[in-house]
Formats: C-alpha cells, structure tokens, sequence
C-alpha cells in the first residue's frame, strides 16, 4: 500500500516533465495555429485581425504565461480547449478514448491467445520442423508493417469473398456491440498480429530458458505428465518478460495507432492527435500527450504489480 | 533373488550422433532391495547421467539411450523395463517407484509455487489426494524430514529457506510416496559441511524406517564411507570397478581408485597437516599482514530513505596476523563472514572498523590492495572470456601504473611455465583451458605483481578432486619459493588440513577458535569446531550413525547500535586459543 502511494505521487513529476517537453516541443514546430486554421486565407488578415484572434487564443502572451496559464488550467480539470473542434480537450480525448482502448484491449486479447500457445508449442519442439514453422511465421508477423497487412486483409475479404469491414459511423461497444465488434476486429487482428509474434518470440525464449531449470527437472522426476509440467511449473516463471512486453506494447496501443485507424477509417486517438499536430492545434495536442503519458505509467504500475503477483521473490519497495 | 534395479551395458550419447558421443559407455550394476549403491567419479565421468538415465530423465537432457537394459522390480513384484517405457509408463513410475533429489536444493524447487504446493504435488500425482487430504500428507512428509514448524512452513516459497531445509523438502517431496528406490545425485556437495552431516544423517534414517534402496552418487569418496553398501567407479564413462564397501576401500584393485583413495586429500584429524615452515618462537620477523579488531556491517534499511534500523554483523571484531610463508586458512561456513573478511583485507568492501597492517607499514584498506591478491573460487568466471592470456596477466601491471615491457612479457613467461603451463598459452583465450588450468592462471595473475600476501578464496572449492591435489601442491611450492603468506579461505576441511600452518575457525562473525593446525584439527576446544570437524566425512568411519542436529546458526541481523561482548580467551597450548562459550 505504502509502495504504491509512491509510485502514484511519482505520477505528477513524472507529468510535468511530460508537460514542459511537449509543450516545448510542439511551439518548436514551424508555423502557428491561425496560420494552420486559415490555411492561405490567413494571408488576407490585417495585421489587427490577427492580433485579435492571437488573443483570443491566448497566442500572444510569452511562453512562459501560457505556459502557466496552461498548468493552472490542467489544476483545475481544465486541459484548455480544442481550435479544431471548439471544444473542451477532454471532451474530445475522452470521446476517442473508449476506441482505442478497446482497440488495444481486443489486440491484446489476440496477441496472447495466439501468441502465448505458439511460443511454448516452438518451445516445447524446440528445433523441429514445427519449431521452425512457428519462428517463420512470428518473423514473418513482426516484419510485415500494419498497413501492408491491414491493406492485405481488406483486399482478400473485398476481392475474395466480397465482404467489406463495417465502415460508416463508429458504434460504442454499449450502444451496438455487434456492430461495433464487426468494425474492430479487422484492424484488432491487424494490430494484434505483430503484437502476437512479438509474444510468441519471447515466450518461446523464456520458456526455453526455463525447460532447462533444474525445478522442471524435480517436477518431472516427481511423476508429473508433460502438460503439467509446462503449464504449472513452467509457465509462470516463464511469464516475467512475456508481461514486460505485452505492458510495454499496450502502453503503445493506448497512444493510439496512427496507420491501422486511417486504414480502416476509425476515429481513434492516433489519428486525432496527428491531426492535432498538422493544425498546431496546441491544446489538443499538449492534452493528449498528458493523457497518452498518463496511461503509460498506469500500465507500468500495473505491469510492476503483475510482477510481484508472479514471483514471490520479488518484493515490492525494496532496492 | 531378482535385484530391485538391473542395469546392463547401459550407453547415453549426446547430441546429433549419440553413438559417436558416448557419455556412458557400458555401465552394468543389479541393486538389491535395502541396499545403497554409491557411484564415485569426477565431473564428465558419467556418473550423473547415469542416474538421469534410470528414471529416463535424461531424454528431457538432450540426451539418449544409445544401448543396454534396465529393469526394475515393480512393488507387485513386475518387471518394469524401463528401456522400452512410454513417457506417460514412465511418469508413473517416477516418483511413486523412483524418487530422485539433486545437487542444488536452491534451484531445484519452483521459485513461484509454496514448498506446500510442491509436496503436495506428489499426493496428487500419485496417490490421487486433493484439497485438506494432500495439505495433511505434505504436512507429514515435512514432519519426516524433521522440519520444525510444519503447518506453518507449508506455505513458504523457496527463497524463505535455507539450503539445508530446501534439500530436505526435496527429500520430503522425493520419498512423499514411498519409493522404493532414492536416487540422490550429490545432494550435499552445495551444502556446508555440519548440513551436509544433517542431511546424511537424515537420508540413514530415513533409509532404515522405510527399507529403500538407494543410489547415491558422489565426487567424494570420504562421503561414501559412512552410507554405502557397495560401491561403483566411474570414470570416463566407464566403471572401472565395483564391489562391496569395504573391498572397494581397504583393497582397491583399479589404478583410478587407488588414486582417488590416496592422491585426494581426505580429513585425517590433524594426523596430515604441513611439517614445514611452523612459526619461529622469537618473534623476530615482522608479519606480512596484521588485522586489528575487524568489523564489517552493512546496514539494513526498509527502505532507500529510511534511516538504518539495524545491521547485518558479517564480521564482528576479528584479529589475527600471518607470518611471510605462512597459510593462515579461514574456516567457517556459508554466512560466517570468512569471504567479507577475506574481501574486506582487499578493500573489496568497506571495513566499518578494524586496521590492516601490510608488512612495515600500516596501510589503510585501499592501499592494501597492492601487496595483497587474491584468487577467486570460481576459475570459469573470474577470467574474462574476451581477453587473451597475455592481457589477463597485464592486467595487474597496468591497473598499478605500470608498463608492459619486456620485463612484464619475461615474467609473464616465468610464471606460465611456473604455474604448469605451456609457454605458448599467451596468445590462447580461457575457454581453450580447463577449470584446474585456468585456477593455475588466475594464481599466476595474482602473482605477477610479486605480492607478499595472497587471498586464495575457495580457490580449490570449484575443482574436481584430483585437480585440487595438484593445485595444492602447486601452492605450497610457490609459497616456499615465494615466501609468500596466504590467507586461505575454506570450507573444506580436508583441504585446509593440506594447506594450513594455522587454522582460524569463524562462526557468526567472530574468531572462536585459532591456533596451529594440527592442535586445532585433532584437539578442538569450541563447541562449534567440535561439531564442525565431526562433522567431517572420512574414510574410516563406515556405516556411521549420523546423528540429527537441527540447530540454526543464529542471525546475524542486530539492532542498530549493538555491540558484542569483549572476547574472551582461553589459551590451550602455545599457539592454540579459544574464545570462552557463554
């Protein structure tokens, strides 16, 4: 409990370093919010025009004022509001959020169904034909890029079987889940593919690693059958760096996944902050990085605490 | 009368041809019920895979079974033909028929499953008990092997146990079902020595409650002396010979066992300690190194910002001083602080208290490190794989400021060949070596800055036993030429009993007793070296009844601020004193 009132009074450092990078980072950025807005119309501004709108976005203060204004506001529960949408910026990051956590959810659900098995199968064929079979294929998945397999898919549903992926709107999983899951299931096994040839590759390694220890060793000299000693000696202690992974890469997946939402036309996270980025929408953009950061360290902690549920030997708060 | 256990030409090979890679080459043995076959050999003599070949372990090592025939006597009074077996045949005979325990009990329990769940396992496996029924039979089976506190231990994971108690969960999950035959493949060579008694003494009794038969296997022949019934051989694959105990002991036939019976050092209870180099009475010459009232504490924190709340005592006032040519040997076992103090004389970690004087003059810790080496205990790791021969020796040279001339390269090449080395072993890397080789290198790196003091910390410990000879007697040559002094670290009392001129034994932290070799080894005075040289297998005491000592070694942990009592001593003879006993 002590342990992880720390970690969570590490968060707000942690946040404002987040804060000042990115807000550092995206004024460094050539051209500004108006200009980006107004596209070549903003070359028809008076000079005053522009000062009035620079104000009313509060452009025209030092950096370190809006920054302050900035910081002052997020106290407040206030992340500021969006130029592009006119809207407050949580409102916008909280009206995606729910895609691209499902979205990241679904793909690991996938990642370590498939994954998961494979690796210890490879494991446990170690050098077999079947063996080779499976690091083709998991080389194969981590080499291919999302939108050459996204595109794949498309094409071999569309040309061979004429079926087409849910466009249109996007439904909410509470509003239609069918529906919903009918439009997240292509690009979750797009994403989830990768995703689950990393995990196969390192379960597949840990799991060697561990066959070869000496308490494999005792369970199977105690009498115990193949599957148990694979599945109940084995498997957890082979699990460490497969959580280490998947934490890692579901952090990823929470930030959004640019080029799988373009392909398969989702209003995810990814896409919204690109877009936030392309229209100096600085708001928007300095509120979802806080938010993406936000999200990282609650997958790190819960990662950690994975850990400790997994090995008893390691222990929390102590060097 | 058909044998419990027939093994007949049995051949293992490794790798893509097993029959070109023979690890085992035509081993034959029959076991009778009750009786305890003790297989002998160094590392690579087949001794081990001869074991995992039995319960067909060794297919799950890259093993296989190139020719042969093993048949067991099942409890009905079948025979099993464990050659032909299925996988699925097998796991119901091995541990409910074949019990097996290992070397290392610290990494052969599963580090994520309570001791609890582990014994209950065997239950589960064998005898189809579940849920309260299996918690009760794995509280007994821990009761069995004498563990205190049973109900309560059951839900312990491994890393809360000591090596002692972790072998004896592995005896309690090994004999849960009353096999009829054990299999113990050198379960105590990872254990001090008082522990390793604990276990053979359980492994005896638990022998006569239940009627097993056993097949213990062993690098250390003293061990076989005080368990066997026969004995077997191994060497290179082969037994070279096997017959019943004492045959094999009083009248070994074999060139091999007759050298593992004679060359090997054996505890001799002080009848076979140094002759030469004993301390003068004048005490004219000046000691190579004097310790003075070391201490060694590491602080215990809960955590990084906390303040202390207590400290680990490694080592709590220790003293003693070492003579030019002299071998002061250290003993104690794992935890007693005999390393910390070894390291500490190097500056290898920070003394809390205590001086070091190195030859004339008084050096603080740091200083030290020039006149004072050391030789670590594991040779395959403490050279770096990356460097060549000649860089490891340069090494020293150039970490004290000093040049690689033709000097250096002139001593290098006296200290190779004097070490027992080929000339041209400069331009070669470690792994080419082996593990008694590359103990011969690390002693010449130790001694390329021609030092006066050199810490040999389990220098043999690591080596097989007829290496260990040989490496002995290349350290008390060099000691002679040299006239070096050596603090010798040492678990080993067989070992230190070679090598010694003084014997400091240290328990808990502290120096009970210290005196010359031959009074310390064959007229203890502290309870503690008592029991510590009892503890001692040899080869003339046979079927012994080893008695059950379950005592703990105390914490070392105290609260902050804690201070021992002042030692007391008690002198016995001339140079022979030990600390009085409360």
């Amino acid at each position: 409990m002590n342990y992880l009132m720390r970690r969570l009074a590490a968060f707000p450092l942690v946040l404002l370093g987040v804060s000042i990078l990115v807000f550092v980072a995206i004024r460094m950025v050539p051209g500004d919010s108006i200009t980006a807005m107004l596209g070549t119309e903003a070359g028809l501004l008076t000079p005053a025009q522009r000062d009035s709108l620079a104000a009313y976005f509060g452009i025209d203060q030092p950096w370190f004022v809006q920054y302050w204004r900035w910081i002052s506001g997020i106290l407040h529960g206030n992340l500021g509001i969006s130029v592009t949408y006119g809207r407050p910026v949580l409102d916008v990051i909280l009206e995606r959020f729910p895609l691209t956590l499902e979205l990241a959810v679904l793909s690991m659900i996938i990642a370590l169904i498939v994954g998961l098995p494979a690796g210890i199968f490879a494991a446990t064929h170690n050098e077999k034909p079947s063996d080779l079979g499976v690091r083709v294929v998991a080389m194969i998945g981590q080499s291919t890029p999302s939108f050459v397999l996204g595109l794949l898919i498309i094409y071999t549903l569309s040309a061979g079987f004429g079926v087409l992926p849910a466009m249109g709107e996007f439904a909410p999983l509470w509003q239609d889940p069918l529906r919903n899951l009918g439009q997240l299931i292509l690009p979750a096994i797009t994403l989830g593919f990768a995703f689950a040839a990393s995990v196969t590759r390192i379960s597949r390694s840990a799991m060697l690693d561990v066959l070869s220890d000496d308490y494999v060793r005792t369970a199977r000299s105690k009498g115990a059958p193949a599957r148990s000693v694979i599945w109940r000696h084995a498997l957890p202690n082979a699990l460490i760096p497969v959580v280490t992974l998947s934490g890692i890469e579901f952090g990823y997946l929470l930030g959004g996944a640019v080029i799988v939402e373009q392909i398969y036309a989702l209003p995810g996270l990814g896409r919204m902050v690109l877009d936030a980025i392309l229209q100096r929408d600085y708001a928007l953009v300095q509120g979802s990085v806080l938010f993406i950061a936000l999200n990282f360290m609650i997958v790190n902690l819960l990662v950690d605490l994975a850990y400790v549920a997994l090995d008893p030997r390691i222990r929390l708060g102590e060097q | 009368m058909i044998p419990l256990l027939s093994v007949r030409d049995l051949r293992v090979g490794f790798g893509r041809n097993p029959q070109a890679n023979e690890v085992v080459r035509g081993v034959s043995f029959d076991l009778a019920d009750g009786e305890t076959l003790a297989i002998v050999g160094e590392s690579g003599s087949g001794k081990s895979v001869t074991a995992l070949s039995i319960n067909r372990l060794i297919d799950f090592s890259g093993g296989r079974i190139t020719g042969g025939a093993m048949k067991l006597k099942r409890a009905d009074g079948g025979i099993f033909d464990l050659m032909t077996a299925t996988e699925p045949q097998l796991t119901g005979i091995r541990g409910a028929e074949i019990g097996m325990i290992f070397q290392e009990p610290m990494t052969s329990l599963n580090p994520v499953l309570t001791i609890g769940t582990q014994i209950e396992e065997s239950f589960r496996l064998h005898r189809g008990l579940t849920g309260r029924q299996a918690t009760a039979a794995a509280k007994d089976a821990l009761d069995r092997v004498r563990i205190p506190d049973a109900a309560r231990r059951l839900k312990y994971t491994p890393n809360q146990l000591s090596g002692g108690m972790l072998q004896r969960v592995m005896i309690a999950i090994a004999l849960a079902c009353n096999p009829r035959l054990l299999i113990a493949d050198e379960p105590t060579t990872a254990l001090d020595v008082t522990v390793q008694a604990q276990i053979m003494a359980l492994l005896a009794e638990l022998k006569r409650e239940t009627g097993m038969s056993m097949i213990f296997i062993t690098h250390d022949i003293g061990l076989v002396a005080g368990i066997a019934d026969k004995v077997m051989v191994m060497q290179s694959g082969k037994a070279v010979e096997q017959g019943e105990l004492n045959q094999i002991l009083d009248n070994a036939r074999h060139p091999y066992t007759q050298h593992l019976l004679q060359d090997v050092p054996h505890f001799a209870n002080g009848r076979a300690t140094r002759v030469d180099g004993q301390r003068d009475k004048g005490a004219g010459t000046e000691p190579a190194l004097k310790v003075d009232g070391l201490v060694v504490r590491f602080p215990l924190k809960s955590s990084f910002f906390s303040r202390a709340t207590g400290a680990v005592h490694a080592v709590d006032g220790v003293d003693f001083d070492l003579m030019p040519g002299e071998t002061l040997a250290i003993v104690g076992e794992s935890g007693s602080g005999k390393s910390t103090t070894a390291r500490a004389v190097l500056g290898l970690v920070r003394s809390t208290r205590g001086s070091f004087t190195v030859g004339a003059r008084k050096a603080s810790a740091a200083q030290s490190a020039l006149p004072v080496q050391m030789v670590f205990q594991n040779p395959y790791a403490s050279l770096n794989p990356r460097l060549t021969i000649e860089s490891i020796l340069a090494e020293p040279v150039i970490a004290t400021g000093g040049r690689v001339d033709a000097g250096t390269r002139a001593r290098m090449a006296s200290l190779l060949e004097r070490v027992g080395l080929p000339r041209n072993s400069l331009e070669r890397y470690p792994h080419e070596f082996s593990g008694g080789q590359r103990q011969r290198l690390c002693i010449a790196r130790a001694l390329m800055l021609n030092p006066s003091v050199v810490v040999l910390d389990e220098a043999v410990s690591a080596l097989d036993v007829s290496v260990q000879a040989k490496v002995l007697e290349l350290l008390v040559d060099l000691q002679r030429e040299f006239g070096l002094a050596y603090l010798f670290i040492s678990h080993d009392m067989a070992v230190v009993e070679r090598i010694a001129h003084r014997i400091a034994v240290i328990y808990a932290g502290q120096i009970v007793e210290i005196g010359d070799a031959t009074s310390v080894l064959s007229k203890p005075k502290h309870s503690y070296t008592k029991k510590l040289i009892a503890a001692v297998p040899t080869i003339d005491r046979r079927h012994e009844h080893f008695e059950l000592d379950t005592r703990q070694v105390p914490s070392l942990v105290r609260p902050q601020g804690f201070e021992p009592a002042a030692a007391r001593w008690v002198q016995f003879g001339r140079d022979h004193m030990a600390r009085t006993e409360a």
